[in-house]
């Protein structure tokens, strides 16, 4: 019931942001936050509730299409209760930055934020596949008026490329799970949608390696990488700081998910066949999304190619498949989520203050907002990987897992660390040190953050310290759920392997 | 075959709806009164879909050779008479303000109708020519009916006179088709083509075969034969566009889908191949024609061509796979496709009136924050024509692949996929139109907006098309159960 109510939280506190709008323009931001709120305190309830052995933190499993075999069903282990967690806390972040930026038509903006983490939410715990689709789906309607509405110049071309990027590979998976309900129905005379039910078919048929690729191609749409990643860049660009925060921090991790979740364990020896290809894109995504966000000048932009560099991390470690690597794919998800997300709001906040993403205009900010310029030098760090914090276990963990499976890939990927440090810090070099250059754009308005600002980038950046320096606890939440995942596609092979 | 007090009985549908006719003649004939003819239409039609609900758990016969009543006709007769009642809701308020006579646009609906019912319940040629004519003739006058106006802008005379060539070459080629049949069958019955080896020669049959289906293709405006379509829409007064676009081409697609699957039309491969052909080309020509145009009315007629192929897909399915599945699908997006499109059309109606029509997509620039509530309805029905979750349109898509993935139909499904992605862009692009302010942000005022009614059947749309989006298993039980009588 925990997660119907979490869920459903949301939906309604978004219906309620809208309303509330007609009395007074400030009251949605309010609402909104109270929702997230209720949502954190329901997750940490989740993530504390007691439970035996493999059991699942909470579930619920209802009729919904019995004709199809489809169910209603949810429930959270460890790898989803980090998501959600995750999911949660941006949320509220996201709400701190929207909250003085997002002036107009505030009702319809909280709704549209609420509506996609209820999505996002529902993607991290749906264990049906046709819900999983449904929720997949129902977070890009409310993510595209995001961006169509409060974007920036060019936002309708980003808002449509977003969309049909997403939604068209969404039908190719779409297809791909349908193909699996019907193996289940020719072996076993009924449809079914249940991820466990489908987990367990044994033989699927010279189509396995097709399906897989739907969901791949899905997936790694959404992660994204090379080379279904154009599209994130002017997402990224044009939407306000809050939808990319949403978008960076929790959107990105539903494709990563994915591929922990679904991809890999459904198809367990398709995926092994596959793992070379999937690594070799995971190490081009890292090094040559390096090497093009080096060669940006809008700083937005330049965020985003280096999103699409770290997520190529996470490709490589999933597709390593060992627990190492897993775990390292994990942590990389969340401490990426926490500094993408700060970076993107730093960016946002900058565009905010002084109207442009244009580093040739920008220069010496030190001097001016030393605050800021502290921060993005730690959310800078973060990113490029400094032990210590949450992004260096993570990418560590990950290269380490992948060695074991395939040497020069991993090699290969390691020399993204260097890229991504020199990258970090030009920026920091071009941006913030130097002769300030307050003639290239409005500076009316230049201030350093406030207190509200503080506050939020305060605890992300707890978060990330509390990754890098104590990561046992995370991994012990997620070791379970992940361990599971690799038993069962042991024993699936090992079954193929005797047939 | 004499027909008894009992057949009659079954019969109830088309006798209420008849009559309802009748009597709108009669009352015009003695006073004109606009209201009194629209209520006795609406009335009659509400009566006839009721009592259709009540009959449908108990009937299946055949009545008379040319009309059969089981659980499917009548599950569609209901379908039709509701989509007809709200048809002629929204044309109350849109044809208020017509400068002519505009009782007998109730007299040509109620007719129409009558066709549409005997199209979906008969299982015979004969039948279908009936009911199709019946329909057509209605047809032909509802486009041309403000001919006579001096304010109308439709260029309705010139849509009329199309439209009635075309369907009678249209129609020539079903006669065409249905005479070689007969001469190899001796019988004017579907299931007359039952039995392959009573015919004397396959390229008879496949040529008869493929004329009887190029006319209905025609009507269902598949490409090739779609042509007419976009200027047809374009050039008729909403309401009788929005008819053509739902009623006209639901009824159709049921006497396509009884055709082929009581005939086994698709045993000839040759027959297989042309309707995957007309399959692709009617998908990628409605979603890539549909990407040019700046009227509303063409974009939903280029992107009815594309759905009609989207259902061909499932009828292609039906004759490989075992089971009911694809004709359930078949049913599941018509109920899906005529919600939806009345859904727009109804959006467009309510802002529209006979010497005002609002076609141009930039009339609905700003609509989200100038009419919220219509703007909402609108965006949900086009998301649900683009297949986006928690509408009826992607549970119809969904079922629509389900019946390809049955029968391995994947060059026909890829192109599914290639067309809703292209599709994607024209509906929302109609969509970021209304999100995006207008220059003046004042309120939308049109007569159709203060109309409890017409607002009230919009409503009615919306809530469907979530409901049976969001939870369809009542209504896919019953699917499946009348999916039987196919």
């Amino acid at each position: 019931m925990i997660l119907v109510s979490l869920i459903g939280l949301l939906f309604i506190g978004g219906v309620a942001a809208w309303i509330s709008e007609r009395f007074d323009p400030r009251y949605p931001r309010v609402v909104a936050l109270v929702a997230m709120l209720l949502a954190m305190v329901l997750v940490l309830a989740l993530l504390n509730s007691v439970t035996v052995g493999n059991q699942p933190l909470a579930s619920i499993n209802a009729s919904w299409m019995p004709r199809f075999g489809i169910s209603f069903f949810l429930a959270a282990d460890g790898l989803s209760g980090l998501l959600l967690l995750l999911t949660v806390f941006l949320g509220i972040v996201a709400i701190g930055s929207a909250w003085d930026e997002i002036t107009e038509r505030s009702g319809f903006f909280y709704f549209n934020l609420l509506w996609t983490l209820a999505g996002v939410l529902g993607v991290f715990v749906a264990l049906d596949l046709f819900l999983f689709f449904f929720f997949w789906e129902v977070m890009l309607i409310p993510m595209y008026f995001i961006i169509a509405i409060w974007g920036h110049e060019s936002k309708n071309y980003a808002a449509m490329k977003f969309f049909i990027f997403t939604q068209v590979t969404g039908m190719l998976m779409l297809v791909a799970i349908i193909v699996l309900a019907y193996f289940h129905y020719n072996q076993f005379g009924v449809f079914s949608f249940n991820y466990y039910d489908l987990l367990n078919l044994e033989t699927k048929g010279s189509l396995e390696i097709w399906i897989m690729l739907g969901f791949f191609v899905a997936f790694t749409t959404k992660l994204p990488s090379v080379p279904f990643h154009s599209w994130l860049p002017d997402a990224h660009s044009q939407a306000p700081t809050a939808g990319s925060v949403i978008l960076a921090g929790v959107l990105l991790k539903t494709g990563a998910y994915g591929l922990i979740r679904f991809a890999v364990p459904l198809f367990p020896e398709a995926s092994m066949d596959f793992a070379p290809v999937a690594m070799t894109l995971a190490a081009v995504s890292i090094l040559y999304c390096a090497k093009v966000a080096f060669a940006q000048t809008d700083i937005k932009r330049l965020i985003a190619y280096t999103s699409v560099s770290h997520m190529g991390f996470v490709t490589l470690g999933v597709y390593a498949w060992n627990e190492l690597a897993l775990q390292g794919a994990v942590i990389t998800m969340l401490a990426h989520g926490l500094s993408a997300a700060a970076l993107f709001m730093l960016a946002g906040g900058l565009q905010h203050r002084i109207h442009t993403r244009n580093m040739e205009d920008m220069g010496g900010f030190w001097a001016k907002v030393p605050r800021m310029s502290a921060v993005a030098l730690f959310f800078s760090i973060a990113a490029l990987g400094m032990p210590g914090l949450g992004n260096f276990i993570g990418e560590f963990l990950a290269l380490l897992g992948a060695f074991q499976s395939n040497v020069p890939l991993t090699v290969l990927s390691a020399l993204g660390l260097i890229f991504a440090a020199v990258y970090s810090l030009w920026v920091i070099q071009k941006v913030f040190h130097g002769e300030y250059a307050g003639k290239n754009f409005d500076n009316r308005d230049f201030t350093d953050l406030n207190r509200r600002e503080m506050a939020y980038f305060g605890a992300m950046i707890i978060g990330l310290l509390w990754m890098g320096i104590y990561p046992q606890s995370f991994l012990d939440l997620s070791a379970g759920a992940l361990n599971d995942l690799l038993s069962n596609s042991e024993n699936l092979v090992a079954i193929m392997g005797e047939n | 075959m004499n027909l008894t007090f009992n057949d009659l009985f079954l019969l109830l549908p088309l006798i209420i709806l008849t009559s309802s006719v009748v009597l709108v003649m009669i009352s015009v004939g003695v006073r004109r009164n606009y209201i009194v003819a629209a209520g006795i239409t609406g009335c009659g039609l509400l009566l006839a879909a009721i009592i259709s609900v009540i009959m449908l758990p108990y009937t299946n016969q055949q009545v008379s050779p040319l009309l059969i009543i089981d659980q499917y006709s009548l599950f569609f007769t209901v379908v039709i008479c509701f989509a007809a009642m709200f048809i002629a809701i929204f044309s109350f308020n849109y044809l208020a303000d017509l400068d002519d006579q505009k009782e007998e646009y109730y007299l040509l609906l109620g007719i129409a109708t009558i066709g549409s019912v005997v199209m979906v319940s008969t299982n015979h040629f004969a039948g279908v020519v009936l009911g199709l004519e019946t329909l057509s003739m209605s047809l032909y006058g509802m486009i041309a009916y403000p001919v006579r106006s001096k304010e109308s802008t439709n260029h309705s005379l010139e849509a009329s006179i199309k439209y009635l060539v075309l369907s009678a070459a249209a129609s020539a080629l079903m006669l065409f088709g249905m005479a070689l049949i007969y001469t190899q069958t001796g019988s004017l019955a579907f299931s007359s083509l039952t039995n392959i080896e009573s015919v004397i020669s396959d390229n008879y049959t496949i040529a008869a075969l493929l004329l009887f289906s190029a006319g209905i293709f025609f009507k269902l405006s598949l490409a090739p034969f779609h042509i007419w379509t976009p200027d047809v829409y374009e050039g008729s007064p909403l309401p009788s566009a929005t008819y053509l676009a739902t009623v006209g081409k639901v009824a159709m697609f049921v006497v396509l889908l009884r055709f082929v699957e009581i005939s086994h039309a698709l045993s000839f491969e040759s027959v297989v191949t042309v309707f995957s052909l007309i399959a692709i080309v009617s998908i990628m020509i409605g979603n890539l024609l549909a990407l040019m145009q700046d009227n509303l009315k063409r974009i939903l007629a280029y992107s009815s061509i594309a759905h009609m192929g989207y259902l061909l897909i499932a009828v292609i399915a039906s004759f490989f796979a075992n089971g009911t599945v694809s004709i359930e699908a078949v049913t599941f997006y018509l109920l899906a496709y005529i919600t939806m499109t009345l859904g727009a059309f109804g959006v467009v109606s309510i802002v529209s009136t006979s010497r005002n029509e609002l076609g141009g997509i930039s009339d609905y620039q700003g609509l989200f924050w100038r009419a919220p509530w219509l703007a909402a309805v609108f965006t949900a029905m086009l998301l649900s024509l683009a297949g986006i979750p928690l509408t009826v349109g992607f549970i119809g898509k969904f079922y629509v692949f389900l019946a390809g993935v049955e029968s391995n139909l994947w060059i026909l499904l890829s192109v599914l996929i290639v067309g809703s992605g292209i599709g994607l862009y024209y509906y929302l692009r109609i969509v970021y139109r209304m999100l995006t302010p207008a220059s003046k942000e004042e309120a939308l005022v049109s007569p159709g907006m203060e109309d409890l009614s017409s607002q009230g059947v919009l409503a009615i749309l919306f809530v469907l098309l979530i409901v049976l989006g969001v939870y369809p298993a009542p209504i896919m039980a019953i699917i499946e159960t009348i999916s039987v009588y196919i």
